[in-house]
């Protein structure tokens, strides 16, 4: 089998003592969307955060394209091809949604030693950003709201374009559909289908019918501890998983 | 007002020529002294705009800009020192009273200090930053408190106005334009700077760091550099401040003086254009007048300080409808 895109051996973060990540190991491959479910507390924001370096493991290693990227800081996996999303969405809220595009697109044209110029008219950034903005459904008429003033969804979404400006090789979502109404989680289901095939995805998201609708395969967190990994079907019917999640979820 | 309309450009070039005006209007009203006000105002806006650049764009809270502001004065008088004595500095530099030179050496300085401060400084954040910053400036000030061969406590006078081609800085009036003409080009550089992808990422340092890191930027080499740049500026406004006070103490980079230059950023309103400019017309104002009337003045300022942090969002930029981002 080819080398998977991301992999993380024996990954383990304790918080006093709190054992968040539990000799966690878990990998994404080539093409597929890997979703990532759990109770509240399960781990997962705090497994997103080891990957993408922002919380550095006890112990373990987390191998990115082969490398191990364990001791890389956040902005150095980055430029690597790790894109993600927040749980609590992560904006500059003084700026407009176009302007937060923009940086982002800027971020991924290399570096920003430029002083001159004015970034704000630069079509390079602008056009590009609209064109993302379009992408994941943003309503270009408000492209010119600040981020702060965004509702909940929109900013949601315009997170989602921000990510997908450095034209990642893997994207972490955490909770892309927490707090959105009906529609919009449907109208982001949609959003990760296209982007489904074309960018590997580990998804984390509470909203079981998302999750089987798009998931390739799919691991279940429990007290920071993976355990069991499959296709929906074999997900569906793990008996471990109903006693210890889907059963709490649902029932 | 918008940022690029033809109206915020009128707005600007009006601002400017009744500036440039003052002296004309000191004359006719008798009153000389309010040139020399004039100038310290402009100085100490050269200052805190340059401040604002890291401090209302940056988000960094540098309390030790004194420092550079300090330290482009002691070039300006040190290199008088060595041209009167007819001494070079470490017998290999010589002295000078050109501005030509005296300036570019006060920028280098105050560049380089910045440069090995903010180096070490950045290396942190939050409070720990503000300390540090305050704490590497309480070190240069008690460097040059200790330096006897330049004055020590006492300072050090610079007898003569630097020489510049084509101006005579004994005319108060021609001192206060060039003061004014380098505020002008500073604030349009700084602007430029601003808007670019440079100042692009400043603001995300502002606002979010940890959004700049997921989007693959490390960012501590655009604040030094910003920290470099706002240290540039503060030595300019020092150079110019001791060609206005023909004299040099280690009072320039005292503590308080970090304080001031911050409190006319945050009066002014962090992140405009104006804000500083305003912040230090105000406040050197307030303490020409308060000083007038009382010499408990500091007494009253504190609460006028407040009375605009409290209701002014935004500073006194707020009042014209001016915010961040927006001019
Ligand atoms: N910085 C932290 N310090 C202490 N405990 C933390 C910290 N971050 C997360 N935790 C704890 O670790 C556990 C896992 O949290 P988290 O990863 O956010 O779970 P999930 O995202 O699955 O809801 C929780 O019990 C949480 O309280
Ligand atoms: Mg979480």
């Amino acid at each position: 089998m080819a080398e998977p895109l991301l992999r993380a051996e024996g990954l383990v973060k304790r918080f006093g003592g709190l054992t968040a990540t539990d000799d966690l190991s878990l990998d994404v491959r080539t093409g597929e969307l890997h979703a990532l479910i759990g109770p509240n507390g399960a781990g997962k924001t705090t497994l997103i955060g080891q990957l993408t370096g922002e919380i550095r493991p006890d112990a373990g290693r987390i191998l990115l394209l082969g490398q191990d990227v364990t001791p890389l800081s956040a902005a150095r996996r980055a430029r690597m091809g790790l894109a993600r999303s927040f749980q609590i969405v992560q904006l500059l809220d003084d700026d407009t949604a176009l302007a937060n595009v923009a940086l982002a697109v800027q971020a991924h044209q290399g570096h920003s030693f430029r002083f001159w110029r004015r970034a704000a008219t630069d079509a390079s950034l602008t056009t590009r950003a609209s064109a993302l903005l379009e992408e994941v459904g943003f309503d270009l008429a408000r492209s010119g709201r600040r981020a702060g003033d965004l509702s909940h969804g929109e900013r949601k979404v315009l997170e989602l374009a921000m990510a997908l400006a450095s034209e990642p090789r893997l994207l972490l979502l955490d909770e892309p559909m927490a707090g959105l109404g009906p529609s919009e989680s449907l109208r982001m289901t949609e959003t990760l289908r296209r982007l489904k095939g074309r960018i590997p995805m580990l998804l984390v998201e509470h909203d079981m019918d998302a999750v089987f609708a798009l998931a390739d395969r799919i691991t279940v967190l429990v007290y920071g501890r993976a355990i069991a990994t499959g296709s929906a079907e074999e997900i569906r019917a793990d008996p471990a998983v109903r006693d210890a999640y889907l059963a709490e979820e649902h029932g | 007002m918008p940022e690029r309309g033809w109206t915020y450009r009128g707005v600007l070039a009006l601002l400017l020529a009744l500036a440039a005006a003052l002296p004309f209007a000191a004359q006719a009203l008798d009153s000389p002294a309010s040139i020399g006000i004039a100038t310290q105002m402009a100085c100490f806006a050269i200052a805190a705009a340059s401040l604002n650049l890291i401090l209302g764009h940056g988000g960094l809270v540098s309390f030790g800009h004194a420092a550079y502001f300090g330290l482009g004065g002691y070039a300006v008088g040190i290199l008088w020192e060595h041209f009167r004595l007819g001494e070079p500095i470490f017998g290999l530099i010589p002295g000078s009273n050109e501005l030509l030179v005296t300036l570019p050496t006060a920028m280098l300085v105050s560049g380089l200090a910045a440069a090995a401060i903010g180096a070490l400084s950045l290396r942190t954040s939050g409070v720990q930053f503000i300390m540090i910053t305050l704490a590497f400036a309480q070190m240069v000030f008690f460097l040059f408190v200790g330096l006897k061969q330049y004055g020590g406590d006492d300072g050090l006078s610079v007898r003569r106005h630097n020489l510049v081609p084509g101006l005579d800085l004994r005319d108060p009036a021609q001192l206060y334009w060039l003061c004014l003409g380098i505020l002008a080009v500073w604030l349009f550089l700084l602007h430029r700077i601003i808007g670019s992808r440079f100042g692009r990422v400043l603001e995300g340092v502002r606002q979010n760091e940890r959004r700049m890191a997921a989007l693959g930027v490390s960012t501590y080499p655009y604040k030094l550099v910003a920290f470099v740049i706002s240290g540039v500026g503060c030595g300019i406004a020092g150079a110019l401040m001791a060609n206005y006070l023909r004299y040099v103490s280690p009072e320039m980079m005292s503590w308080q003086r970090s304080g001031d230059i911050m409190v006319m950023v945050i009066l002014g309103g962090m992140g405009t254009m104006l804000g500083p400019v305003l912040g230090a017309v105000a406040l050197v104002g307030l303490e020409y007048t308060l000083g007038g009337l009382t010499e408990h003045w500091p007494f009253f300022l504190g609460p006028i300080l407040l009375l605009v942090v409290l209701f002014l969002r935004g500073g006194l930029m707020g009042l014209f409808g001016v915010r961040r981002g927006s001019g």
